[in-house]
């Protein structure tokens, strides 16, 4: 199968599961959404999905091969990648620099000693269409840390997607971006390429209905139920978990 | 040619600078290439650690190992003076890789004290080993060739002093590409944030292990060099207080550029050899008074001086941080 097969996923730390026996799809092209209570193992998931987590039981596939046995950098190198709950950039370099490094790293050319790492006119042209593409074109040369935290998740899905990358999933892309700059981010992951498979994770339901045409609802580690917008925005069970119907 | 005059043009006038001082200071040659030496090693230190991030207080370990080995070589293989510089290198840089595998699996204290403990045990060893190093006496019968078998080394160090000169410009220019071409880039990225790093797949502690001991290399050289050119290797060569003293230019000069370790090195030396000239007993007061008001009003480094001057000049606040 194309793209990311996940079967009987489980953590446990110790006595706590954390993610019980989730099975999950993820092909070229979707637009899924893992929604959940706080402590629901959203990111749990996330980093066993990543391979910063190594599980205690089941399987991941990718178009077919057991990634299992792979670091989390490998993955990234088969096309597996993710943004940050909270924005992980490289503070004190330019926006241009942020997004040269993963073009290089996935050029092969991170060892590369006597060549100047902005003489190449392809990656340069590389770097320029994606700061148009997330319209960054007048920030390229600013240092991340001078930019408002809208604008660093901007880059950083920028960044990401210099990568290339098959499968993106997406902790939170709107986290801590106030509310009048957050259509923005949504704005770019709509742009994102058709034929990626995006997983994102998030609280805001406006964003998750806009973006997502599956959803998937984890509690306690276990998936409750997963389904189109309309299914899950019915679902009477949901209902109760996010309007809390009578309980603390 | 404009890019090329930017590009390099700090280097050729700190070339100039170095030449200019060998005639103003003819009968101090042997302290300018002291100097010459530190640069090398601070230069090192400041791979490893300035750019890379790599806490380190052991980085006399990998310079010991240069000036033992190229020591031994010169007297038990072949004295010739470029081959040893060679000798050095590979010995620092096997040093730093094999201590390296372990060292760069951890982070900030751990990593420093390990650091420490890989320079003691190389001291010990070198104490110990006597029959081959000459234990607390020294490794002393070192006679080297003439360089390139052209230039003799003299009594008034002036060969050693353009030797150096030669091997502290290829080191620089070596460093200068490589922190410019994406490897270098990909060492400020570890520096900055490992957790990115390894999200846009790169392995993170093979990037370390390099940076390390190409670190070590260099630092390598800086030691053999200071065994060819004053013929004799003392344990001192792996001491704590050598670290140390890297560090501390390395941070008087500002970290994570170039230029910083060449100046800070160069104040020094100097503060330190004029301070010990007027008062042997209480000139690590000097130093130290220095050192705090770096920290305090430079705390980039002396090389961030002439921005934060500007900033001043112009009536800004908070200029230096």
């Amino acid at each position: 199968m194309q793209g990311l097969e996940v079967r009987g996923l489980t953590k446990r730390f110790g006595g706590l599961t954390v993610a019980d026996d989730i099975d999950f799809n993820l092909k070229p092209g979707d637009r899924k959404a893992l929604i959940g209570p706080n402590g629901a193992g959203k990111s749990t998931f996330s980093n066993l999905v990543t391979g910063i987590l190594a599980p205690t039981a089941g399987t991941i596939r990718f178009d077919g091969s057991d990634i299992g046995p792979m670091n989390e950098a490998q993955r990234v190198r088969l096309g597996i990648a993710k943004t940050f709950q909270i924005t992980t950039l490289f503070q004190e370099m330019t926006v241009r620099e942020n997004l040269r490094l993963p073009i290089l790293e996935r050029q092969g050319r991170g060892y590369q000693l006597f060549r100047r790492a902005d003489a190449t006119a392809e990656t340069e042209a590389e770097i320029k269409d994606l700061l148009d593409q997330f319209d960054l074109g007048a920030l390229a040369d600013r240092t991340v840390s001078d930019l408002a935290y809208g604008q660093q998740r901007l880059v950083e899905l920028a960044l990401t997607l210099a990568l290339k990358p098959r499968v993106l999933i997406l902790d939170e892309p709107a986290a801590g971006v106030p509310t009048s700059e957050s259509h923005l981010i949504v704005d770019a992951i709509e742009e994102l390429p058709k034929d990626l498979g995006v997983l994102i994770i998030e609280h805001d339901m406006d964003i998750v209905f806009r973006l997502a045409k599956q959803i998937i609802v984890l509690v306690q580690g276990r998936i409750l139920i997963e389904g189109s917008p309309d299914q899950i925005a019915t679902n009477a069970e949901v209902r109760e978990l996010y309007l809390g119907a009578g309980h603390d | 040619m404009k890019a090329f005059t930017k590009s390099w043009g700090p280097a050729l006038a700190l070339l100039i600078f170095a030449i200019g001082l060998s005639f103003l200071m003819p009968f101090n040659l042997a302290f300018l290439t002291r100097i010459l030496i530190m640069v090398i090693l601070v230069l090192s230190l400041d791979l490893v650690l300035g750019y890379a991030g790599l806490a380190t207080l052991g980085q006399a370990a990998m310079y010991g190992a240069g000036a033992y080995s190229a020591g031994l070589f010169a007297i038990h293989v072949w004295a010739d003076p470029v081959a040893g510089l060679l000798v050095g290198a590979i010995a620092g840089a096997v040093l730093a890789f094999v201590s390296g595998l372990v060292l760069m699996r951890t982070h900030g204290l751990t990593l420093i004290m390990l650091t420490i403990a890989v320079a003691a045990i190389c001291h010990e060893i070198a104490n110990k080993a006597r029959d081959l190093t000459g234990g607390a006496d020294g490794l002393r019968g070192i006679r080297m060739d003439p360089v390139l078998g052209l230039f003799a080394f003299d009594f008034v160090g002036k060969t050693g002093f353009w030797y150096a000169l030669a091997a502290v410009s290829i080191v620089f220019v070596f460093l200068a590409l490589l922190t410019r071409a994406p490897f270098g880039l990909s060492l400020r990225g570890i520096h900055e944030s490992p957790d990115r790093m390894a999200a846009i797949g790169v392995s993170v502690y093979w990037r370390r292990v390099t940076a390390y001991t190409v670190g070590g290399a260099i630092a390598g050289i800086a030691g053999a060099l200071a065994a060819q050119v004053t013929q004799i290797v003392s344990l001192e060569s792996f001491s704590f207080t050598l670290s140390a003293e890297a560090l501390i230019m390395l941070i008087l000069g500002g970290t994570g550029r170039l230029y910083g370790p060449v100046l800070g090195t160069f104040i020094f030396m100097f503060v330190h050899h004029w301070a010990a000239a007027n008062d042997p007993f209480n000139w690590l007061f000097v130093i130290g008074a220095m050192v705090l008001a770096v920290v305090f009003f430079l705390p980039k480094g002396i090389i961030s001086a002439p921005k934060v001057l500007t900033r001043l000049g112009k009536g800004g606040r908070h200029a230096g941080s």
